[in-house]
């Protein structure tokens, strides 16, 4: 079957953020960006699929401006057989490229879509559930397990309270939850090695998608700072200012 | 203006993310509807109609709805939306699974989890794991949100008496099935909505040093929460963790034993009211944001701690 694997480059999940002095946004000049950690995720799961025999081909596209390629590369040396940038200049919102990303299945027909549950800048959680709804396929939604049967897809889900498992018929749409998998790490010969694989890049508009979102970015600023607390010494103390300073224990 | 809302419930009572969901709506304006969906959820939608500020709960009662699968459920709200200006869940797994199904189907955008309303078009939400805060206009016609429950007072759960309407649509797309469901057991109180919580991160070693956590919980009527790399160990079930892909906790006192405060954790916990810091390292950034902190050994001060309430 073939795989389609979506990633996002984004901001270095180790990276304190800074907002911008004019509150625009946040000020990503000089910071180290990275592949989205879930993203990475939804790359080893298709890769270990391909080293089950159960992937034929693995396809990863990412959306955005030419830097992006850096992170469809390391996709590729984790072991993607080809890439595909689409081209934009700003960064579209989740509704633009569930639509950028359902011509592309369109185009692809894969069996299954994987993507990260969110991308750790944005946190919109929204992509990989628009796009099944676009293409009207099943979804399942922060997976932990997948089991792949033929035609059938046993999806086990991180929800709130524990675990919840789904058949779903393929082709199907997939997000990826921290425990799925632990990624691997790209080998020096296998970067080499993704410098040689097919990379390719279309625009939005040769896919016939508009990029516009009704949704505007007003203003960005820092969260409320916390006031500067103490440090006490002993066990007794911390009752006493639980009880009495904060009066948050009886 | 009307707002639909999509009860989060266990079939018989709503959850208390509904109900700050509720104080969301109230602060947007309009008229409210809740809507019950799931299968055999009738005593919940009795429950939703006692609600002040409801104008009416729609039920739609039915197998296909079964734990809510995603596909049928969006489906569902697609077919009712026309008469709303605003959709709105609480930012639940449940929320984030089906909501944005719903955006896309009504082909609009979607704000997830907001902490505030501005205006009915403008919000705030987190961003960055919480490390910057973005306000948001929205231009759709219809503006599908979720909302973090512990940004907003949960609203009275009596007082109201909305009418209980049964919806006839059936959707089912056929796409999905669940197979099964393991929830974790626990007495006590839920993590989302206790007022004291402890938690504990790899410090604590093992799985078993977690239950003196466990004993401290439960003299101070706490829930007991966990870092990523305490449930990565294998210490407490994944349901425990806090953060930014785990869950967002306020309480009113949080107490933080044996984590160092990585910035993807504190995304989870750092508007609690009062928060409590206990770790042998000093410089350990939970510190930080810490009200009162505590350097010491946890396999020490904890059962002090215990003893002393």
């Amino acid at each position: 079957m073939k795989i389609l694997v979506a990633v996002k480059r984004v901001i270095d999940y180790n990276v304190k953020v800074r907002v911008k002095a004019d509150r625009s946004d946040v000020d990503l000049a000089n910071v180290k960006m990275a592949l989205n950690p879930f993203c990475e995720i939804a790359v080893e799961q298709a890769v270990r699929l391909k080293e089950q025999g159960i992937a034929t081909e693995i396809l990863v596209v990412s959306i955005g401006n030419k830097s992006c390629e850096e992170q469809l590369r390391t996709a590729l040396a984790l072991g993607a057989d080809r890439a595909l940038r689409i081209d934009t200049e700003a960064a579209p919102d989740a509704l633009s490229v569930a639509r950028l990303l359902a011509k592309v299945a369109e185009a692809e027909q894969p069996d299954l879509i994987l993507l990260g549950k969110q991308a750790i800048d944005s946190d919109n959680n929204q992509t990989g559930q628009m796009l099944a709804a676009l293409l009207d396929r099943p979804q399942a939604t922060f997976a932990s397990e997948v089991k792949i049967d033929g035609k059938t897809l046993q999806v086990t889900r991180e929800v709130d309270g524990g675990l919840q498992t789904l058949n779903v018929t393929l082709p199907a749409v997939v997000t990826t939850d921290l425990r799925l998998n632990e990624p691997r790490y790209a080998s020096l010969p296998n970067i080499m090695k993704a410098k040689k694989k097919p990379l390719e890049v279309k625009t939005a508009e040769a896919l016939g998608v508009t990029v516009a979102s009704n949704i505007t970015l007003v203003s960005v600023e820092p969260p409320a700072q916390r006031s500067a607390g103490i440090k006490v010494g002993s066990v007794a103390e911390l009752v006493e200012k639980l009880r009495n300073e904060a009066k948050v224990i009886a | 203006m009307a707002i639909l809302l999509i009860a989060e419930h266990d079939n018989a009572l709503l959850k208390s993310a509904t109900l700050s969901t509720v104080t969301a709506a109230t602060q947007i304006g309009g008229d409210i509807d809740l809507l019950v969906v799931g299968n055999g959820c009738a005593a919940a939608a009795d429950a939703a109609a006692k609600v002040p500020g409801v104008r009416k709960v729609l039920l739609a009662d039915n197998a296909v709805y079964d734990h809510e699968i995603a596909e049928n459920v969006a489906a569902l709200i697609k077919e009712i939306a026309a008469d709303y200006s605003h959709i709105l869940a609480p930012a639940t797994t449940n929320g984030k699974n089906f909501m944005p199904r719903v955006a896309a189907l009504l082909d609009v955008g979607q704000i997830s989890e907001i902490m505030s309303v501005e205006s009915a078009d403008t919000f705030k939400r987190p961003i960055y794991a919480g490390n910057a805060i973005a306000t948001v206009q929205s231009l759709d016609a219809v503006k599908v949100i979720t909302v973090r429950g512990t940004s907003f007072d949960p609203a009275a759960i009596e007082g109201g008496s909305a009418s209980v309407e049964s919806l006839s649509q059936v959707t089912d797309t056929g796409l999905s099935r669940l197979v099964s469901e393991e929830l974790a057991q626990s007495d006590r109180p839920e993590l989302t909505t206790a007022k004291i919580i402890v938690s504990g991160g790899r410090g604590m070693g093992d799985k078993a040093h977690f239950e003196m956590l466990e004993t401290l919980a439960d003299k101070l009527g706490a829930a007991v929460g966990a870092t990523r790399a305490a449930v990565d160990a294998g210490f407490v079930a994944n349901d425990y963790q806090i953060g930014q892909t785990g869950k967002v906790v306020a309480p009113e006192l949080y107490i933080g034993v044996g984590l160092s405060g990585a910035i993807q954790h504190l995304a989870g916990m750092k508007d609690s009211k009062v928060i409590v810091a206990i770790n042998k390292d000093e410089d350990a950034p939970i510190f930080q944001v810490a009200d009162y902190g505590l350097v010491a050994d946890l396999f020490e001060a904890v059962p002090e701690l215990e003893k002393s309430l």
